[in-house]
């Protein structure tokens, strides 16, 4: 990733050191999060090895904590599995959308492999608010390397920390949830999510008592059918 | 290697695979309107699920402890425009703070 290179051009280009602040300060906010996952993933039962290895190679905040707070909660890994695959399933989306941006800046089918890896809500986000090609990649490639860094510092920093204190007499077993409760406004501007998140929430409460642990999310997920209806 | 492990490792590949998929193979391709429409609501509707779990259940049962005065907090913050690290703290401590006063 050229990170570096985009941010040199910054104190020249007032439109790129726009773009490069607004990466930055967006990616350590992240880093702050990666912070609190580590902590609680931790106090879930992961070894700070397993919290880093979901930042690194998964690299989808909501599936990380979905899938540790099934695990958390007693649930199968199975069922935590399921969950956080199908939160996985909007990068599909952004991949359809940042596929002609990530054609025109990474070139050949390596590079685009490893763009692939970067395609998240804030790389998605943030490039595709940028008309002009150009600060496009510098968003994307910006936001790609320092969120990455600040995530996987943060899982990391968190990891350590969390494993020295009690989860429970700290409050750290709501920050999962509190995370969530922040992750959701920008999905509920349209009615249809609304909708969605009101029938979400009803399916899941219902489970509950039904279902085995971590299946009424899944089950949740038929919530999506609000979206048939034009 | 443990559950867990596994685990990992599935998620990592799955979430790889959703990732390339539409970046390196469906660019060219558009998905029918219902479909895409649907998918957008994913999030809308597993995160609104998975804050109700855990406000209101300890995913076994229903049951309302301080957990759900810790996300309460975590909604007005949310509500209020507070920054990330303000509703996690925010909400940890009144679940911390309730938990103290309760033992």
């Amino acid at each position: 990733m050229s990170g570096p290179a985009g941010a040199g051009r910054a104190s020249r280009d007032p439109e790129v050191r726009r773009v490069v602040t607004g990466s930055l300060a967006l990616s350590a906010a992240v880093g702050v999060f990666g912070f609190s996952f580590g902590v609680a993933a931790v106090g879930a039962g992961a070894s700070a090895w397993q919290a880093m290895a979901l930042s690194v190679f998964v690299f989808t905040g909501a599936s990380q904590f979905s899938a540790m707070s099934v695990v958390g909660a007693g649930g199968s890994v199975v069922t935590a599995y399921a969950g956080a695959a199908l939160l996985a399933v909007r990068n599909l989306v952004y991949g359809v959308a940042m596929s002609g941006p990530i054609r025109e800046m990474a070139g050949g089918a390596g590079r685009r492999a490893v763009a692939a890896h970067f395609v998240i809500d804030e790389t998605t986000g943030l490039a595709l608010a940028e008309r002009e090609p150009r600060l496009r990649r510098v968003a994307f490639v910006t936001t790609a390397g320092a969120l990455f860094a600040f995530w996987n510092g943060g899982t990391a920093l968190g990891a350590l920390v969390g494993g020295a204190v009690d989860p429970r007499t700290w409050g750290l077993d709501v920050a999962f949830p509190a995370a969530f409760v922040a992750m959701l406004p920008p999905h509920l501007r349209t009615r249809a999510g609304r909708r969605a998140a009101l029938l979400g929430a009803a399916i899941c409460l219902v489970a509950v008592p039904l279902a085995p642990v971590g299946v009424p999310v899944i089950l949740a997920a038929v919530a999506i059918v609000v979206g048939l209806r034009p | 290697m443990t559950p867990l492990w596994w685990m990992i490792a599935a998620l990592a590949v799955t979430s790889y695979a959703l990732k390339a998929a539409g970046t390196l193979l469906l660019g060219s391709m558009r998905m029918p309107a219902p479909l895409e429409r649907c998918v957008a609501l994913i999030p809308a509707a597993v995160l609104s699920a998975l804050v109700v779990k855990d406000a209101l259940s300890d995913g076994r049962a229903l049951v309302l402890d301080e957990r759900a005065a810790g996300i309460a907090v975590a909604l007005v913050l949310v509500w209020r425009r507070a920054p990330l690290v303000a509703v996690i703290v925010g909400a940890a401590a009144a679940t911390a703070a309730l938990r103290a006063l309760g033992a």
